[in-house]
Formats: C-alpha cells, structure tokens, sequence
C-alpha cells in the first residue's frame, strides 16, 4: 500500500512537471520543470529497486544535461516565444492527433494487455550485477559508446566555436563595404 | 511482496511520452522543443525500466544506461547546434528559420 501511493504521489509530480513544462511560455521555467520531472522520475526507478539507474538518472540527466540546457539558455538570452499562424496549424492539427492516439494506447494497456503486477524489489538492480552485465555481455556496445561520445565531444567543439562565423555574419556596417568589395574583385 | 500493476507504470511512461510529442508539436522556441525530445526518452525509460521489473532481467537497464549516454551526447552536439543557428540568425524561433542557407 506505501509503494502505491509513493508511486502516485511521484507520478502525480511527473505528470505536473511535464503539463508545466507545456505550459510555461519562458524556456528557463521549462527547463526548471523538466528537472522536476527528472528528480521524480529517479524515485520512480527507486520504487523499481533500479538503485544505479536512479542514481545515473539524477547525475546524468538532472545534473549534467540539464545543466547544459540552463547554461545554453543563459548564453543565448532566450526569451519569451511567440506565436504564429503556422504554429496556430500545428495546435489545431497536433493536439487532437495527438489525444486521439494517446487514448488508443491507455485503452489498449488497460483493457486489452494481460500484463501483471511488478514486483517491488524482487531483482534489485544493484551496481554489482549492472556491472556484470555491462563489462561482460555488453562490452562491445560498452566500448563502441565510448567512440561516440567522442565523436560527440569532438562535434560539439567544432560547431559551437566558430570565430570566423561572427566576422561572416551580415551586419549592417558590412553592407558599406560590400560594393567596394565587389568593385575590388572585379578590378582583380 | 508489494506490487504495483505493470500498466500503471505503463500509462505514466505514455503520459510523459505524450507530453512531449505535444511539447513538439506546439512549442516554437527551439531549446524548448530540445527539451520535449528528452522528455520523450525519459517516458521510454521507465517504460524500459519498469519491463525490467517485470521480467527479473537487468538488460532493460543497460538499455537505459546507452539511452541515458546517446542522449548525453545529443544534448551536446544539438545544444552546439542550436549555439551556430543563432549566431547566424539571431533567433530561436523555428517559424524563422526556414531557410537551409541563408
């Protein structure tokens, strides 16, 4: 009984994070709400005995990405969003879909699945056997994630420091010189 | 033992999941819509996690482990390429970037 209504009471937190996160029109707020989500969701592994992935989760996700989302937020100042007619279509189109297909799935879980009861506990997902599994049966795709992490580290250096992109930018002091430019080259 | 029924955490898993397919569709700031895919993989995760439970078996959480690290690096790489669209355009708006090269 103090497992239901834990896992509701977070449960219930998730589900307001993420109409929160819909709701606010301010990236930041988004952002904060999305933690929430992310915080509640690990107490949810933990209801699951998934202790290491509750862990990852709050390190990983609510510390390390997210912390990406705030800071990248911060830099490009980002403010409030604004509507437009095209945005205006994709409510009216989206949304309905969206319900429609979201009721086909609870009524298929609810009234036409045979699954059965989690058991709480019952395969604790303790570092140990997490580490069995991973350095033995998943070593390969263990080692090939570590070249995509690179791989990453190694994008993200190249597309977010490009000095030359400022100096390519139009701005309005660049169109003074544009002809002469022009001129210059021809003159060659 | 306590149990909990596997479809609630199911119908929590397609919630989450669902908010963010709204979130997609009907956000137009870029890094909110970034955020909306993250919480589409957060309602797979527990799904993963949650069919762990139910089949006593520790795959589905190595399988939440590589998500956890694809999306890291995803958050990297298109954090980096939402910094070089703005630097070009100066918004975040997607209605305004319609166009592949400007």
């Amino acid at each position: 009984m103090l497992h239901l209504i834990l896992f509701l009471f977070f449960g219930a937190i998730c589900v307001a994070g993420a109409i929160n996160l819909l709701a606010q029109s301010h990236p930041i707020n988004s952002a904060l709400s999305l933690i929430v989500v992310m915080a509640a969701l690990a107490a949810e592994y933990l209801l699951l005995g998934a202790e290491f992935v509750a862990a990852v989760q709050v390190i990983v996700y609510a510390g390390a990405i997210m912390v990406l989302f705030v800071i990248t937020i911060m830099l490009l100042n980002a403010g409030k969003e604004e509507h437009t007619r095209g945005s205006r279509i994709a409510i009216i189109v989206g949304v309905p879909g969206v319900i429609i297909g979201a009721v086909l799935v609870a009524w298929t879980l609810l009234f036409r699945s045979h699954t059965t009861s989690v058991t709480i506990g019952a395969e604790p997902g303790s570092p140990q056997g997490i580490a069995r599994l991973l350095f033995h049966e998943f070593l390969l795709p263990f080692e090939v994630t570590s070249v995509l992490i690179l791989i990453a580290i190694m994008g993200a250096v190249v597309l977010a420091s490009r000095p030359d992109a400022v100096a390519r930018r139009p701005a309005k002091s660049d169109h003074k010189e544009l002809p002469e430019l022009v001129a210059s080259g021809k003159g060659h | 033992m306590e149990t909990i029924p596997l479809s609630y955490y199911l119908m929590l898993s397609g919630i989450l999941f669902v908010c963010g397919v709204l979130g997609f569709l009907i956000k137009r700031n870029i890094i909110t819509i970034f955020m909306s895919i993250e919480l589409m993989l957060n309602g797979v995760n527990l799904s993963f996690v949650a069919f762990a439970a139910q089949w006593h078996s520790l795959s589905g959480q190595i399988f939440v482990f590589f998500v956890m690290v694809v999306a890291a690096a995803e958050a990297a790489v298109g954090l980096a390429i939402i910094i070089a669209v703005y630097r070009t355009r100066e918004t975040l708006n997607v209605d305004q970037v319609n166009l592949l090269k400007l």
